[in-house]
């Protein structure tokens, strides 16, 4: 355990370089309620991937962000990052990252220009580099016509397009995004996709966390499951979505829900059911995708009070559903 | 051995006796960096600058010492009546200095600090630099002495020009009365960096009536320390208040002829308190930042 985090086996290691490192992060928050917001989270991301932190509010995910960025101090448990420790000296781990908070922190007396202007010199650029990178993100993000605007003028997608621009401007190892497509129309956020994945494409390896099971789904390499502050699983969309085995998710609601246990058992005997687990309105079923099965449920449910039936195909929502029983909406 | 090996790794890229010089120079730009911002953000607002540090003088002046010396039945209503044998007018010019750069230091740090710890929290971004947080606290405290210098810088003229009766100033020791408005300056940035972390943000409207006030007017701005002898529990209560030694400092150096406090006591105490607020500042402003 303890040569990975050293920096030595960073920079020897030969095959999958880990750029950050977490292990047995745990924070809890004292006060007249505690609350144990992280409670022992490991994780690795490699270099130059998408990595995804997915769970419900209050998972702990911007905790854990917030510890790996050095704004908040972990309880116990390690966090380095391109070789730095970052509770150790925070100050040479910033360099390494860039940082979109779930809020926006612009800095609303200055010009959006500016703010990049200015992150930059932050940085140790010289004025004309500074200058240059400026005028470049600008480009990129498509900023340059709003250039002399205050972030109080921009709406929600611009003012995210800057931070993350802003974030990048030091050209930083890693970018924690967190939530970023929150408060973001569809077409905002299908934007802001496609510049996350220009970022991975430039090298910047890549922290988001999300609540959007399609989020994490488009977009991540790697998705870690976060609930009560700790992770459930942790890998490809593709290899969660295939490890519930079923394909397809059957939700019944029913009048009679006191006898569902009744019903659960006579669907359990159907073909192509794996698996039959009650609600509190109901039944959940999971199914692979034979033909056919739909009227049979419908035949045997209806004497229950059948009201609604919803299917749906497996997402990363089936899994955190299979994984604690709740939905990730609830 | 894995001590050895990282210094074996480390040794040809960084050589350890120099690595201390790059994060040095790393800081160092960083902190620049910040106080350009602050100067380019401070050149854009000069003008809701100026007015802010020039209102509270000029009509403080315009009042005292010049409508009411002018007034029918001025003698009665008339501060300027001799005060320890200074006219009030004199009194009045370090004192309104002091008000003036403690002031800005409120008004530079104390209330933009609500603002970024509030529902903005744009601190974040300026806590995400590359050097120690509490850097970038010092940098608000060193920043916000500009501003009382200028204010100062500002007060003075006013000070000396608007009353109708004479001001009785020289400067007989310039590096004492440098000291001074440094000390002075850098103890209002403290000040306004403690009051800051301090108060809840949504709280910082009440502290004009709860601190503001009362160290102004308990401030020895109005008459000399000295003139408080008559009064000695008053005399003693007001030496916990650091605007005491800001208007007694200044007065030593501008108008020596006031009766004024022992300058090294004001050096000492202004040093004192410069240490302790700023201490007290970075630590609510790390509480404050650092979850
Ligand atoms: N400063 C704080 N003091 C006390 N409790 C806190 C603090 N910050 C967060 N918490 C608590 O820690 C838990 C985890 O919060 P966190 O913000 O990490 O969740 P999250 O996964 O980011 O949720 P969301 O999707 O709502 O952003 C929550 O129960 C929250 O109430
Ligand atoms: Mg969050």
């Amino acid at each position: 355990m303890d040569a990975i985090i050293k920096p030595t086996g960073l920079r020897t290691g030969s095959t999958l370089t880990e750029i950050v490192r977490v292990n047995g992060l745990r924070k809890v928050y004292e006060g007249k309620q505690r609350v144990v917001a992280v409670d022992g989270i490991d994780l690795a991301v490699r270099e130059g991937e998408l990595y995804g932190l997915l769970g419900p509010n209050g998972a702990g995910k911007t905790t854990t962000i917030s510890v790996c960025t050095t704004r908040v101090l972990p309880s116990a448990g390690s966090v380095c990052l391109d070789g730095v420790d970052v509770v150790a000296s925070p100050a040479l781990a910033r360099r390494s990252m860039g940082i979109v908070p779930q809020y926006n922190t612009l800095d609303r007396a200055c010009t959006v220009y500016e703010n990049i202007f200015f992150h930059c010199l932050y940085f140790g650029f010289s004025r004309n580099d500074a200058r240059e990178r400026t005028a470049q993100l600008l480009e990129q993000f498509h900023l340059s016509d709003r250039a002399s605007a205050y972030p109080a003028q921009l709406s929600g997608g611009l003012a995210q397009r800057l931070q993350i621009a802003r974030a990048i401007s030091h050209r930083p190892r890693v970018l924690f995004l967190d939530e970023p497509s929150a408060g973001l129309d569809p077409q905002s956020r299908i934007a802001m996709w496609d510049a996350v994945r220009a970022l991975r494409d430039e090298g910047i390896t890549v922290v988001l966390t999300t609540h959007y099971m399609e989020e994490a789904d488009a977009l991540c390499d790697r998705v870690a499951i976060v609930d009560h502050g700790k992770i459930l699983v942790e890998d490809t969309p593709a290899a969660l979505k295939s490890s519930v085995g079923a394909q397809k998710i059957y939700a019944l609601e029913l009048d009679n829900y006191e006898d569902a246990p009744q019903l659960a058992g006579q669907i359990r005997e159907l073909q192509g059911v794996f698996e039959v687990e009650p609600t509190p309105t109901g039944l959940r079923i999971f199914a692979g995708s034979a033909d056919g099965l739909l009227p049979e449920i419908v035949r045997a449910s209806n004497p229950y009070g059948l009201r609604d039936l919803t299917v749906t195909e497996t997402t990363l929502e089936t899994v955190f559903i299979r994984l604690t029983g709740r939905d990730l909406r609830e | 051995m894995p001590t050895m090996e990282q210094e074996l790794v480390r040794s040809p890229s960084a050589a350890p006796r120099n690595a201390q010089s790059p994060r040095r120079m790393q800081y160092a730009r960083a902190f620049l960096g910040l106080f350009l911002r602050d100067l380019y953000v401070l050149r854009r607002e000069s003008i809701p600058f100026l007015i802010r540090v020039c209102m509270n003088p000029l009509l403080f002046l315009f009042v005292f010492t010049y409508i009411m010396p002018h007034m029918s039945d001025g003698a009665a209503l008339n501060p300027t009546a001799s005060m320890g044998g200074a006219n009030f007018s004199t009194v009045l010019l370090p004192g309104l200095m002091a008000v003036a750069i403690m002031f800005s230091g409120i008004a530079a740090v104390a209330l933009p600090l609500a603002q970024e710890f509030g529902i903005t929290r744009e601190i974040d971004d300026r806590v995400m630099c590359p050097l120690p947080v509490s850097a970038v606290a010092i940098e608000k405290i060193c920043f916000s002495s500009v501003q009382s210098a200028i204010a100062a810088a500002i007060v003075a003229p006013l000070a000396y020009y608007v009353p109708a009766t004479p001001v009785y100033a020289h400067v007989a020791n310039w590096p004492f009365l440098l000291t001074v408005l440094i000390l002075a300056s850098l103890t209002a940035g403290a000040l306004g960096l403690f009051i800051g972390t301090t108060v809840k943000p949504q709280q910082i409207g009440l502290i004009f009536g709860t601190v503001v006030m009362p160290i102004t007017f308990l401030g020895c701005v109005y008459y000399p320390w000295a003139m408080l002898d008559r009064m000695p529990v008053l005399q003693h209560a007001v030496l916990v208040n650091p605007i005491v030694y800001m208007s007694e400092g200044l007065r030593a150096a501008l108008t020596p002829n006031t009766p004024h406090m022992n300058t090294a006591l004001v050096l000492v105490m202004l040093t004192f308190y410069l240490f302790l607020l700023t201490a007290l500042g970075i630590r609510g402003f790390r509480r404050r930042v650092i979850g």
